[in-house]
Parts: structure tokens; sequence; C-alpha cells
């Protein structure tokens, strides 16, 4: 059977293929941000508190969303507290509170017994999506969207320029926050297709690959949502066929996907810059 | 004339480090004024503590007679341009859009009003014909001329420039300037940090000689005598003073 007549013929695939497509999505338009305020590792940070945050919801019986959200933003803030009240720098004050969480995420989830769902977890498993996890990706995906559009300016002049942003009077720190939450929302998003592990590699990835293409944030944006897309869509075909983890098979594709753009780019590909460079020696001999 | 700011009693430190000490002053509206000093004497810190960007210990500053967090949209800011990230993927144009934020508020986005309001600033520093060019792209002086631009798409009423020259071709140091002299006519405010002392004598009208602490303030004969800046570079600066005219005292 072909994975388009699976699709049509399994529900599960379906839902599977719905979810795919918004965490590509979302991953992509905040990936943009994350990189361009050369926030990759704040990212992974991110994506690793949450753990704590859905065992504790398993243990409380309700949606895994809310206390992701919460353990995933305390993080953000505890980050920012200790890198701003203490001489360690960012990255230091973020290895320290990540683990912290991670681990503590992990003695959790042994509480619960279930080793099986630590697994998904941490790497995803798309094909056991559930109604209700779809719902939640959808309700994610159309915050999140909703959020970027009518924050768009104050995300693009905080990214670009944040000292001309504070000195007309935006709260760098309240948009700071604001993408944290989204950060964390689209992580918990990515939780059934990805997992906590690669989480990050969908954030960053695709949107990597958008910057090497153009040179302005909302084609960049675009551009990044449709590798997301592409990605998903085509690992999760991998991992159906050949049945195989779908964050691992969607993390690849998106490297291919990446390492493609990063060799061929027209304006700023690897093999553009060795022509370039090739050329100016010649030149100057 | 009225003021157009005033600070008073500024004091600034710096990771326990005095950066500024007790600096009080008053620039009158439609004034072009220099903030010159050595290397490290806190010229940057003056105005980024002006804006409020950095926090001081003590000290009060009004704007237009009334405290900078009311007036901050009235100023427009030109950063050092290593403060920027030039592979921003941002095209000129919408780089200088950036300056009709402050007066747009939330959720409302630049519409093409804007743009073509932008693009009349980008005339005016003469970079029309790169509104689509990616910023990184331009020479120092160009970028230089868009942030200018932007300065000017915010509609404002005091101008704060840091270090607008350095890496600047001589063209572009001249149209700037020009456009200076202009904004001063429409009764502008403007205060340049500016590191060299070559031709502080003709740029600016009045100077502010800083080293931590206010060397001396006013017009730019007064300051720029050989006892004020003996006080504020701490050397003999014989050798300058055929270049920029320091009185002989």
């Amino acid at each position: 059977m072909n994975f388009i007549e699976a699709i049509i013929h399994y529900e599960f695939l379906q839902k599977a293929l719905i979810t795919s497509v918004m965490v590509g999505i979302i991953c992509g338009v905040i990936g943009c941000f994350i990189i361009l305020r050369g926030m990759a590792l704040m990212g992974d940070a991110i994506s690793h508190a949450v753990l704590p945050g859905v065992a504790i919801s398993y243990m409380l019986g309700i949606n895994f969303f809310f206390g992701a959200v919460i353990t995933g933003v305390l993080t953000a803030i505890g980050i920012g507290f200790v890198s701003q009240n203490s001489r360690l720098k960012n990255d230091t004050a973020i290895g320290i509170l990540f683990t912290f969480a991670f681990a503590a995420g992990i003695i959790l989830i042994t509480f619960m017994k279930s080793s099986t769902d630590l697994y998904h977890i941490l790497f995803g498993n798309v094909l056991a999506v559930r109604p209700s996890d779809m719902w939640v990706t959808l309700v994610i995906g159309i915050l999140v969207i909703a959020g970027v559009y009518f924050f768009y300016k104050e995300l693009l002049v905080t990214s670009f320029d944040p000292t001309m942003a504070s000195a007309y009077g935006l709260s760098t720190k309240l948009v700071h926050y604001l993408l944290m939450t989204m950060l964390t929302m689209v992580t918990v998003a990515s939780l059934q297709t990805v997992g906590i592990v690669l989480v990050v590699a969908m954030l960053i990835t695709p949107a990597a690959t958008a910057y090497l293409l153009t040179d302005r944030l909302w084609v960049m944006i675009y551009l990044a949502s449709g590798f997301g897309v592409v990605a998903s869509v085509i690992g999760l075909y991998f991992s159906f066929m050949y049945n195989l983890s779908s964050g691992a098979t969607i993390v690849l594709v998106s490297t291919l996907l990446f390492i493609t753009v990063f060799l061929f780019s027209p304006r700023h590909g690897f093999i553009r810059k060795v022509i370039k460079s090739r050329k100016r020696a010649s030149l100057a001999n | 004339m009225s003021n157009a700011l005033s600070v008073k009693n500024l004091n600034v430190s710096y990771l326990g480090n005095v950066a500024l000490t007790n600096v009080s002053f008053q620039v009158d509206e439609g004034a072009l004024v220099g903030i010159i000093g050595p290397n490290g004497a806190g010229k940057s810190t003056l105005i980024k503590a002006m804006m409020g960007l950095i926090p001081s210990e003590t000290g009060k500053v009004e704007i237009l007679g009334k405290p900078i967090r009311k007036t901050r949209k009235e100023i427009a800011y030109v950063p050092q341009r290593n403060d920027i990230d030039w592979d921003f993927p941002i095209h000129v144009i919408d780089a200088v859009m950036i300056g009709t934020y402050p007066h747009l508020g939330l959720f409302k986005r630049p519409k093409k009003q804007e743009r073509e309001w932008a693009y009349q600033c980008l005339e005016r520093v003469g970079m029309q014909d790169y509104g689509k060019r990616q910023i990184g792209e331009l020479s120092g002086g160009q970028q230089q001329r868009v942030f200018l631009a932007r300065a000017l798409a915010q509609n404002a009423d005091i101008f704060f420039l840091d270090e607008p020259f350095v890496g600047v071709d001589v063209s572009s140091e001249n149209t700037i300037m020009q456009i200076l002299k202009e904004l001063q006519k429409e009764g502008k405010t403007t205060l340049v940090v500016h590191h060299d002392l070559s031709k502080a004598n003709v740029y600016f009208d009045e100077l502010i000689l800083l080293n931590k602490e206010l060397i001396a303030k006013g017009e730019v004969t007064d300051v720029l005598e050989v006892n004020t800046i003996q006080k504020a570079y701490g050397n003999p600066l014989a050798f300058m003073k055929n270049e920029i005219g320091v009185k002989q005292a």
C-alpha cells in the first residue's frame, strides 16, 4: 500500500499528517526569531525544560500543555534572573537551569512508571497522536501565528536593534518573555512529532536554511515554514514506510534540505562563495 | 530660547566603575552640540544614561521640560555602527521604516503612507536608489546615512548620534553634516558623540567636553582652550593646535 492510500485509509495517519504540518509551520516561524537573536541554545534549553511540566501534568491528570508551559516559562525566567544577577554569562545560566529541569523531569517521569511514555516524549511518536493532541497542536498553532502576526513589528525591532526599541520605550524584556512563551508552546506542540530532544533541530535547521536564501525577514519566515512542512511530511513518510522514529526521520530530511541549500544557495551558498573568491584571486593576479 | 534638555547631577556606575560623576548641563532648543572627550570618557554612556538605557544612580533628565519617560518617542537615536547586526535579513527601506514604529503604537503596521515617507527620508540622505538592497551590502558611509534616514523618519525633535563618522567616507560625512545643519534650521536639537577633535570647531556650535565629569560646556571657542583640553586629555596637545585652532592660553 502506498503512502497516499494509507493516508486516505487510516485516520491515525491523517492526524499524524495534520499535526506534522502544523508543527513544521510554527517551528519555522518561531525558529526565525530564535536564530536571528542568537538564541539557539535557549531554544534547546526551553524544550528540555518542558519535561517536568509534562510529568506533573500526567500525574495531575490535566492536559500536559499547561504544566509544560509553566515549567518552560519558569525556566526562562530563572535563566534571566541568574544571568542578570551574577557575573555568569547567559549560556552558563542556560546550561545550569535546563539540565536541572530536565533531570527533575526524568525523576518525575519514573514515578509515572511508564518508560514507553518517556521514550515517546523524548523522541516523538507521531503515529500515536491522539485527537486531543491534534487539537492542542492546532490551538497552539493558531495562537503562535496570531502572536507573531500581531507583534511582528515589535519582534522585528527588538531582534534587529534592541537599543532603539528600548530607546523609544518598548519593553524588550516583555517581548523576550512573549517569545519564550511562544517557544514553550511550540515545544509542547512538537512533543508528539519530533520529541523534546530533537525539537531544537526543527526550530533551527529550517530557519537557517531559509536564512541562506533570502534577505527579507517575512520571506525567511514563509520559507522556514515551508521547509519545516516539507521535512515533516517526507519524514513522516519514511517513518511510516520503514517503521522508523518519526523525530529522527523528520530531522534528517530537514538536515538534507539544509545541506543542499548550504551548497547551492544562489547568493549565500558555499559553492557561490568559492567561485567568488576564486574570481577575486584570479583578478588580483 | 527654551531648554530642549536639561541634565542634573547625573551619576552613573558601570560594573562597579564610576562612569560619570555629577554631570549637569542644559541644551537650548535648536542647538547642534558635539560631545567630545578621550576614549572611555563616558560619551556614549552619557547619551545612553540620558535615554534611560543604562541605569543611573542619581540624576534628573528632562526633555522638552518633561521627564524622559514621557518624551522617549521625541528622541531619535542613531546607534554606533558596530552595535548593529549587518547580516540581518532586512532591506534598506524596511530598516528606515522602523523609524515610523515609535509613533505607530501597538498592533498598527506600517502601510503605504509610511513606506512613501520612508522613501522621502531615504531621498534626503541621497540613498533612494538603494531601498531594495540588504543593509550589509552598503559601505560604511551609506549605512550611516540609512540610519540617519531612519532617525528622520521618526519625526523627532531631538537627535542623538553616537559616533556617526567612524568608518565613514568623506562625502557621506559631508551629507550627514549638511542634514544636521538643516535640522538645526528647522529648530531640532542634536547631540553628536564625536571622538575626533579635528573639525569639531567647524561642525558644532557648542561642545560638551567630558572625561567622567563635565570639564567644559559652551561655545566651541571657549571649550577648545589649551587649559580645558589638557584637563580632559591629561597631556599637552600642542601638536593639535594648528589643526583645530585651539586658542593659546
